[in-house]
This record gives structure tokens, C-alpha cells and sequence, in this order.
């Protein structure tokens, strides 16, 4: 980074099944505006505009961000259109980040989201390819195969994917802008539900929401004013990296993939963390299907390979006593507005060190992850934010 | 040694050093997006005496809609080739703003080498109802309104303003397909008579078949470096002294079809007005559209525009922003001009645009 860059606007939309109050541009605009107004900037003090959410299709737009340069004050500024798979949401914020940490611009405004409810995203991953393998009908499919190997290869013992359902959506009653609140949930809900892919049933899966992100991204200077006349601390960002590798050939490693564990070393070494577990307050980490707990445990290197399912099986990751509370909003599990859910794992990081993340705010969290995956588990991106700015 | 030129807002000299692109085509036949492009990524690694493992960072540009299926960017990926593992992004954009973002990332010091493509199948689908698709879902989508008939009412706009005539659309149409001749990617080149092009049927009044760009296949792809290193590469790097790219409204109704404002603003951003400018490559995909961007960027008579025939020679979505960029860096490196300006535009009837100047260092 040549510049200091910080998050100092946050906006998210309600998160739920269908928005039906909203097009797609009012969606957008209602998380754009709440994160202005906590930057306290007005649409004119935006420099650029950055824009991301996953395949077109999903609503039935092509290339929506030109229908939604508009709502989003775009016009006469720069607009960009980011598009990395089920990582874009991370991915969005790192290219509006890097316009500012390479100091092309002061004030960038980034957004991320996704409206479901338009078409239908199980389906619209599922078009059969000429010469392709199918994904076999939505993204359960293909990862389900891979969290029985983590579960053959770990030796772990069945039950640590619906504990990580239990917790994220215990922790999700504790954030209003949860898609789904469970206030029953327990193991034998989940245990109950409809097995979908073994070994995950229905309630070890994430939704299918409605609902968008922003963040404002401020330069060193700008940071600095705000933070004095607002008195909200930013989000300063200690580091950022993004990682891709393909999706398939043989001898790769699809549980533990290099690419995640590159971005990781890569992102910690510029925020000089050598142990995340010790030395991060809390992490948000892009967990579609349970079991991506443990497995991105291991990834990230909280704890050695193998070891992952032991943390949360003795509740390390909760938010109730754990000592590394991962995805205290509720994480993916609880709301996958799919474009937006990278981006939501940024936010919510940053929310923990500015603290303001409310009811599910971890006690004096100073440094956290944000992380968002995609594809076939080979595209990474991901930030560590402080509530001090970097040296 | 060479020194890498200052830019004109002070930012890191990035220069593009190796080019490639397929021949624009009609219908590529037996062979998908894929397999179109990476003969051009070959020959772009050929060119720059490079391989994959010199590359920091890869940008894509392209769209699912040509194909019809999510993820068309993912296949590509996973035969250009990411391992070890890289830092790679995509733009669901034309190619010429992944140019943009690994022009952003280069800014960084540990990032010194990048790979920028994108490709198009426009032959895969019907064009003018998928870029329909494009357009405002709730009252413009629905009426599936195609891209020559909004291109007409531009032109029109243009003729009822008094800023220009069929014959001038004519003209530049004539013009366009003869500096084909010369470039063996262009796809629709010729030698004809004004009285031949006027006497052309109208498409979609006022826009007659000469007016229309062809719909092509093709691939494209470029390798920038940043820092003295570029010359390393290639004796006469294309730097990139200025870049900027401009949004416009989406509504028709609340743009003056008959200006760009965004690539007025875009252009002055890049500094086009401060250079003695050589040549333009302009991503003007209908005849009109090139006289209002000249304008636009306030070229005088002796720039001389698309000299590689541009769109209305070779027209593949996705890939043709980049292609100017590689015909106006193709000039710099040979040799035979010293500033040039290359144009991308993106959008129904030209919403968004982008300008950069690029440079030789004398």
C-alpha cells in the first residue's frame, strides 16, 4: 500500500428472502445512503464509484451497474463493475481500496449486492456447458463431495457442521440485518431438517437473500476529518490480498486449497500477525456450509491442519466465551445475498474494531479478518482491519 | 538507459509492452471462447519473451451473456493458467477496464507485471435482443429495444442538431473500411464510392448498412509492465501517461444523446489536450459516434483517427475496447507515432467512457 486507506461509512440493507419493497436500484441505494451519512459525506463528495455482485444472471441484467449509475450518484465519476464469482463481494471492496491506498482517489464508495429473489440462482448456476462437468445443481453439490473428505481425512466426529449451524445462527439474533432468525435453533433442529447434500441438511446451508453492502473508503487526511467531526472511529486497513488458482486438475487440494492459505500469509504478513488465533479479536469468514468452519480454520491457519473441527467443537469460535468468535453477524449461514455476502464479511470486520457492531460487538476487538471465497473454492480475497491506524 | 516519462498526474509510468489479438471473425467456428483466446495469450507471452511465472497480477474482461452461461471467466482462467496461485481479477466489463484495474494495481510496488484479456462470441446469441437486456429492467428492458435503433435516434439527434450528415456517417464509414485494408485482424474492409455507400439501403434510417459495425469474434490481450523495467521488454514501451474513465446517465431521456460529456471529462483527466496527439484509436462502433467523440476529445484535422479501420471494421464486445489500446500501443512500439490516444467506450449509445494517452518517451 502506498497510502493509508480506512473504512469510514458502513451501510447494509435488511437482509430476507424477497424485497419486494425495492428494485434493484433501490436496494443499492439504501445501503449507499447509510453508509454516507455514517461517513457523513453527501453523494457530490464522491470521487468513484465501485460496483460488484456475482453472475448476471442472477437477476436477469446484463451488466446492471449502467442501470445503476444513477441511484448510486455515479454519474460523471468513475464506475466500475467488479465480478470474481461468490469472492466478489471482498473482492469489490479491495479494488475500491487499492484506488485509494494507491492514491488515485480520496473518497471511494463501494457496493455489493445481489437480488435473489429476481430469478433463480440454483438454477442460473446450473446451465449445462458443452464439454463442462455440471455443478450438479447448485453449489451444495459440489462442496458436499469435499466436506465428506475433510470429515474422512480430519477424522472429526459428525456433528461439528450443525454445531457451526447452531452457533452462527445463535449469533445471528443478535444482528437485526440477519436474514434468518432462528430463536429455537439447537442441534436437533438441524439434525431434523431435510438432509440436501449429504452430509448437509437444509439448516447447515446458507439462504438465498435479498440485499446490499457499502462501504465509504477514505484516504489518510480524509480519515482523519471525519473521524473528528463524526467522532465514529474508521476502519483503518492493515492489509489486503487476493489469491486465484483453477478450479480443477489433478493432485489439487480442494479441502485446504494453496490459494486460500497464500492470500492468508500474504494478508498477515502485511498486517504482521504471525499467530491470527492469538492475535485477532475476531474474524468474519465467508462460511456458506457449515463445515467451512473448520475447513478454513486449517486454511487460514488458526490452528494446525486437521485441528480445525476441535476448535468449534469446544466452542473457540463462539461469541459466547469463545477466544476467537468467528462471524458474530451470523455469518453466510444466516444470509447469503450472494454478490454481497463478501462484502458483508469485510463490513463486519470493520464494524468490530470501529465498535459498532451493537449486540454482537466483541468486547475491545482491535484487529479482525474479513474474508469471501468463490468458485470452486479457488478464488480468495481478504482484509485485516485495526482500530489504530498502521505505522 | 531509457527513462520511463512522468505522467500527468504524477502516478506510477506503466507502459504496455506486448500485444495479441485474433482476427476478428464473423462466426469462429469450432473453437470456443476459449480455445479463440489462447492462441492470443500465447502470442502475447511470445511477444514479450515472457511466461505465466512472470506475471503479478491478471485481469480479465468479459461477459456471461455472450455465452450464455455464469462464469465464462472461470473456464478462461483455468486455461490461462493460475498455478501457483495469483492475484487475479475479472470485470464483467469490456477488457479495456481490466486494463484500468492492473493499470491501478501496478501502482503498487510489489506489483510489477500484468496480464490484461478479453474475449467475445458475439456469434453465440442474438446481439441486439441480448444487449437489450442491458437496459433499465423495469421500463426499457421490456420493450427490448435493440442497439442499432438506439444508435439511429443518436444519429438523428445528431443530423437535427445540425452537426452532421448521412453523407459525413458516409464518409467515415469509407474511411474506416479502407484503413482496414491495410490490417489483417479487420474483418469488413473495402474500397467504395460514396455514391456506392449512399445508395446502401437503410438499416434503421438513418443509420444505412455502411454505418453498422460488423458482429465479430475475437480475443485480445495485452502485457504491461511497470517502471524502467518495460524496457527490458521492448525498445519503445506505449506508456501510459494519463487514463481516465467517466459514467453517464442511463436514461436516453436524460442525456443529450448528440454529446459525451463523460468523454470530454475523461479526456481532459488524461490530458489529451496536452499532448500533440498522433494518432486516435476510437471505440466508436457506429459511424456517427466516431464524429461526436472526435469532437468530444477535441481532435484537430491532423489526428488521424482509427487507422486500423477500427469498430466499424472489427467489432468483438468485450475484446474491442482493449483492441484500441493494442492498435495505438501497436503504433508506439513500431515506431511510427509518438503520442497516441486510445478510447473505450461501454453501455447503450455510449454511457460510459473511458480515454487514456499513450506515449514513446522521445
Amino acid at each position: 500500500m502506498n497510502e493509508r486507506c480506512a473504512v469510514i461509512g458502513i451501510g447494509q440493507t435488511v437482509l430476507k428472502s424477497k424485497r419486494d419493497d425495492v428494485s434493484m436500484a433501490g436496494l443499492v441505494r439504501e445501503a449507499a445512503k447509510m453508509a454516507l451519512e455514517d461517513a457523513d459525506l453527501g453523494w457530490a463528495d464522491i470521487d468513484a464509484v465501485v460496483i460488484g455482485k456475482a453472475p448476471d444472471m442472477f437477476e436477469g441484467v446484463m451488466m446492471p451497474e449502467h442501470y445503476l449509475a444513477g441511484a448510486l450518484g455515479a454519474v460523471g465519476k468513475p464506475m466500475f463493475r467488479v465480478h470474481t464469482a461468490g469472492s466478489v463481494g471482498g473482492s469489490t471492496a479491495l479494488v475500491a481500496a487499492h484506488l485509494v491506498a494507491t492514491g488515485i482517489h480520496q473518497r471511494v464508495l463501494t457496493v455489493a449486492f445481489e437480488k435473489q429473489s429476481d430469478s433463480d440462482a440454483m438454477w442460473a448456476l446450473s446451465v449445462p456447458q458443452p464439454f463442462s462437468a455440471p455443478l450438479l445443481a447448485g453449489a451444495g453439490g459440489y462442496f458436499a463431495p469435499i466436506i465428506r473428505s475433510y470429515i474422512r481425512r480430519s477424522g472429526a466426529p459428525n456433528d461439528v457442521g450443525m454445531k457451526v449451524a447452531v452457533k452462527d445462527r445463535l449469533h445471528a439474533l443478535k444482528n437485526p440485518y440477519a436474514h434468518l432468525h432462528l430463536p429455537d435453533i439447537d442441534l436437533k433442529m438441524v439434525e431434523e431438517s431435510v438432509m440436501l447434500w449429504d452430509p448437509l441438511h437444509y439448516l447447515e446451508s446458507c439462504p438465498s437473500s435479498d440485499g446490499a453492502a457499502a462501504m465509504v473508503l477514505a484516504s489518510d487526511d480524509v480519515a482523519k476529518a471525519q473521524a473528528k467531526a463524526t467522532g465514529r472511529k474508521p476502519a483503518w486497513i492493515h492489509g489486503m490480498a487476493m489469491r486465484s488458482e483453477p478450479t480443477q486438475f489433478a493432485g489439487r487440494n480442494l479441502i485446504n486449497p494453496q490459494a486460500g492459505r497464500d492470500c492468508a500469509k500474504d494478508v498477515f504478513g502485511q498486517a504482521g500477525i504471525s499467530n491470527p488465533r492469538a492475535e485477532l479479536d475476531c474474524a468474519e469468514v465467508y462460511v456458506p456450509f457449515s463445515w467451512y468452519e473448520p475447513m478454513w480454520l486449517e486454511n487460514l491457519g488458526f490452528c494446525d491442519e486437521g485441528d480445525g473441527w476441535k476448535l468449534t467443537d469446544a466452542g473457540a469460535t463462539s461469541l459466547d466465551g469463545g477466544d476467537i468468535p468467528w462471524n458474530c453477524s451470523g455469518g453466510v449461514l444466516s444470509s447469503n445475498p450472494i454478490g454481497a455476502s463478501g462484502m458483508l464479511r469485510f463490513l463486519e470486520a470493520a464494524l468490530q474494531v470501529r465498535g459498532m457492531a451493537g449486540e454482537h460487538q466483541v468486547a475491545d476487538a482491535r484487529k479482525a479478518l474479513g474474508h469471501a471465497y468463490g468458485g470452486g473454492s479457488q478464488f480468495f480475497a481478504m482484509w485485516v482491519v485495526g482500530t489504530d491506524r498502521p505505522e | 538507459m531509457s527513462k520511463a516519462p512522468s505522467t500527468r498526474k504524477g502516478t506510477r509510468p506503466v507502459a504496455i509492452v506486448a500485444t495479441a489479438q485474433s482476427p476478428s471473425t464473423r462466426r469462429v467456428e469450432q473453437a470456443n471462447e476459449i480455445e479463440m483466446l489462447m492462441p492470443v495469450i500465447s502470442e502475447v507471452y511470445a511477444n514479450a519473451k515472457m511466461t505465466k511465472d512472470d506475471i503479478d497480477f491478471i485481469c480479465s474482461g468479459s461477459t456471461d451473456y455472450l455465452i450464455g452461461g455464469p462464469f465464462s471467466f472461470v473456464m478462461a482462467l483455468d486455461a490461462v493458467g493460475v498455478w501457483p496461485p495469483k492475484r487475479e481479477s475479472h470485470v464483467e466489463m469490456d477488457a479495456a477496464w481490466a486494463l484500468y484495474e492492473a493499470w491501478v494495481q501496478l501502482q503498487e510496488e510489489e506489483c510489477e507485471v500484468a496480464l490484461v484479456y478479453g474475449f467475445g462470441k458475439s456469434s453465440l446469441g442474438d446481439l441486439s435482443r441480448i444487449l437489450a437486456l442491458q437496459l433499465d429492467p423495469y421500463v426499457m428492458a421490456p420493450l427490448w429495444p435493440d442497439q442499432v435503433s438506439l444508435a439511429a435516434l443518436q444519429a438523428q439527434a445528431m443530423i437535427d442538431a445540425g452537426m452532421a450528415t448521412e453523407e459525413d456517417f458516409a464518409r467515415v464509414a469509407s474511411r474506416a473500411r479502407h484503413n482496414a485494408l491495410g490490417n489483417p485482424n479487420a474483418q469488413v474492409k473495402y474500397d467504395k464510392s460514396m455514391e456506392e455507400l449512399m445508395a446502401e439501403e437503410y438499416v434503421s434510417a438513418p443509420l444505412r448498412r455502411h454505418a453498422l459495425p460488423p458482429l465479430s469474434d475475437a480475443a485480445s490481450a495485452v502485457i504491461m509492465v511497470a517502471g524502467e523495467r518495460a524496457y527490458d521488454i521492448v525498445e519503445r514501451p506505449a506508456w501510459i501517461t494519463g487514463i481516465d474513465h467517466r459514467m453517464e446517465a442511463h436514461a436516453l431521456g436524460a442525456r443529450n444523446l448528440t454529446a459525451s460529456p463523460s468523454t470530454e471529462r475523461a479526456a481532459k483527466e488524461a490530458g489529451v489536450d496536452q499532448v500533440k496527439v498522433d494518432l486516435a484509436e476510437i471505440h466508436a462502433p457506429f459511424a456517427h459516434q466516431e464524429i461526436l467523440l472526435r469532437r468530444a476529445m477535441d481532435l484537430d484535422e491532423s489526428v488521424s483517427v482509427n487507422p486500423s479501420g477500427g469498430p466499424l471494421a472489427a467489432n468483438p464486445l468485450m475484446a474491442g475496447g482493449l483492441i484500441r489500446f493494442i492498435e495505438a500501443a501497436d503504433r508506439i512500439i513500431d515506431g511510427s507515432a509518438t503520442a497516441a490516444v486510445a478510447h473505450a467506450t461501454s453501455g447503450p449509445v455510449l454511457q460510459q467512457n473511458m480515454v487514456a494517452v499513450l506515449e514513446g518517451a522521445s
